[in-house]
């Protein structure tokens, strides 16, 4: 039996709330049209991204009613969105919100927070602590939040909780173009997908935007990679575009028993090397 | 990455289709965002001004591209014609407005030295802006056509042929925009021509900075693209006296790619931590 996902490859506009909800609404109505199980937005797709002093005036806590519609949205099928979160101590976070059946069931709060280069996370958010599993309609999942993908220990964590699927909303910028290669960017973000799905052998989604914000242009090119290493589906570049693909769960269980590195592994000897390293022990 | 070689001028190649991709749609997608339906721009018969008409119109239409030649009685007639025939290669219309009375008035009643052609050539760069600025009224947006070379190197006048609503073309050097300029068709004599201002008769960029842009743009790209450091140049072999008159110049200069200082006296200040996007978008728009 196969779940299919539809990975919306959207443009948010920056710093509008209501209008990216309604935004939302016609993809998740596209996605359903689709007959999709699952539809993932990016990085904070109901917010934009380069907020700066509007981080704070975007924030909602999970329950607010402005996240309603999205609740309401996903009675028959489920959503990933990002927003800003926050917390009841009034502090702020990239957050990324699964909902299902109309109840949001699991919110990341993304941990990495880039503050270097273009990017200013840490200047306006503070970072999450966890890396949390949870279940979704298509197995045991884990939502890593753009820079959170980049730390190897991020997709390890998930796949050592017994993730099959690592879900990557992003908001990447698009740069580098030298000649005779793929866009900077595009390249490095193709061989972390590949080589998390084939060797922690899991689906990897990793759903980027487009458009521009303040000149800076996010290059989407979002893609599906199966536990195999074998890309699924992939979007364009730099263009909106739903991107429907069906996933095999049982992928996961076949490429487990060929390849069982992930069975293998040795998690206790990784804890104990981290500890007496960290004088834990 | 291999290390920087002085004769090695194929770092600074780019991937034509891609960078072309990436400036219309930045154009089509900000432009889009300030709710202006009309781009502006000063067209002089240069490489640059003519890859940002091309730019401009492959992202709005000729229709929506107002393309401004702007001539001073001491500009040259290459300038004139190559406008033309850069405007008739990418379907624009050229409108000519000439600055030479309002340029010469503002000398004769004393305004300043009219035998310091620096100041001539910054009153007649900001004479144009404001020409460019005004016929944006009430829904276009001017361009920027000043390169990266340009920017870092502070060739170009603050608020005159530096200001602009958007510049599609601020993130590629000189060398790069030939070979843009090429892949879009921009005539050859154009794009062979000696680069220059034209403020001032026989005037060239290349003359007036005492380097070449090839030269330039090649240590301005390990310098600011990849981070080397001037030793490092050196070492590598890159001429030591070039090196530090660019790394100089660009120094001299930040205060052209920067908004002006605002002293800081109270609690929350537009600059310093009054820091919103400028595409502060609203829930009505569009």
């Amino acid at each position: 039996m196969t779940v299919r996902v539809a990975l919306a490859q959207c443009a948010p506009a920056l710093g509008a709330f209501a209008r990216n909800v309604r935004m939302h609404e016609e993809w998740i109505a596209r996605a359903r049209t689709e007959r999709a199980d699952l539809v993932v937005f990016p990085e904070l797709s109901l917010t934009g991204y380069y907020l700066k002093d509007l981080a704070s005036e975007v924030a909602c806590e999970p329950g607010d009613e402005r996240l309603a519609p999205i609740a309401r949205a996903s009675r028959d099928i489920d959503v990933v969105a990002g927003f800003v979160e926050r917390t009841a101590a009034k502090t702020l976070h990239i957050a990324s919100g699964y909902w299902r059946k109309g109840e949001l069931v699991h919110v990341h709060r993304k941990v990495y927070l880039p503050t270097y280069g273009i990017f200013d996370d840490g200047r306006y958010f503070g970072p999450g602590e966890t890396f949390e599993t949870f279940e979704s309609v298509a197995g045991r999942a884990g939502i890593a939040i753009c820079e959170d993908l980049w730390h190897v220990s991020v997709p390890y964590l998930y796949a050592a909780a017994g993730a099959t699927l690592v879900l990557a909303p992003s908001a990447s910028p698009g740069r580098g173009v030298a000649e005779g290669g793929d866009l900077g960017t595009a390249a490095s973000c193709r061989l972390m997908d590949q080589f998390y799905a084939q060797y922690l052998t899991l689906y990897l989604i990793f759903v980027n935007r487009v458009g521009h914000e303040d000149g800076i242009g996010f290059w989407g090119g979002s893609e599906i990679v199966g536990p195999d290493g074998h890309v699924v589906a992939r979007a364009a570049e730099f263009e909106e575009q739903l991107l429907v693909a069906d996933l095999d769960p049982d992928l996961v269980a076949r490429e487990r028993v060929r390849n069982p590195l992930l069975r293998d592994e040795c998690a206790d000897l990784v804890l104990r090397n981290l500890s007496s390293r960290l004088g834990l022990r | 990455m291999s290390a920087p070689d002085p004769r090695d001028l194929s770092p600074l190649r780019i991937d034509e289709t891609l960078v072309r991709k990436m400036l219309v749609g930045f154009l089509r997608d900000e432009t889009a965002k300030s709710g202006a339906s009309r781009l502006v721009l000063g067209v002089s018969g240069g490489i640059d001004s003519a890859v940002v008409a091309a730019l401009a119109v492959e992202a709005l239409g000729a229709k929506q591209v107002l393309a401004l030649f702007t001539p001073y009685r001491a500009s040259s007639g290459a300038s004139r014609r190559d406008a033309r025939v850069v405007a008739d290669t990418f379907g624009l219309k050229l409108e000519e407005v000439p600055i030479t009375a309002q340029i010469d008035a503002y000398f004769a009643e004393g305004g300043g030295d009219v035998a310091d052609r620096v100041r001539v050539g910054n009153k007649m760069a900001r004479e144009r802006k404001s020409i460019e600025y005004d016929r944006s009224w009430p829904d276009g947006l001017v361009l920027g056509t000043s390169n990266k070379t340009e920017l870092l190197l502070g060739y170009g006048t603050q608020f005159g042929d530096m200001a602009c609503a958007l510049n599609p073309v601020g993130d590629l050097y000189k060398t790069q925009l030939r070979e843009l300029a090429a892949s879009f068709g921009v005539p050859a004599a154009v794009i062979a021509k000696p680069p220059t201002a034209d403020l001032w008769p026989d005037q060239t960029d290349e003359g007036e900075l005492g380097f070449s842009y090839s030269d330039a743009d090649l240590i301005l790209y390990h310098m600011v693209d990849r981070r080397l450091s001037v030793a490092e140049l050196v070492r590598a072999g890159f001429d030591e006296d070039l090196v530090r008159r660019i790394r100089e110049r660009m120094r001299r200069n930040h205060f052209k790619r920067v908004m002006p200082l605002i002293a800081k006296v109270s609690l929350r200040t537009v600059g310093h931590d009054f820091l919103y996007p400028r595409d502060w978008e609203s829930d009505t728009q569009r």
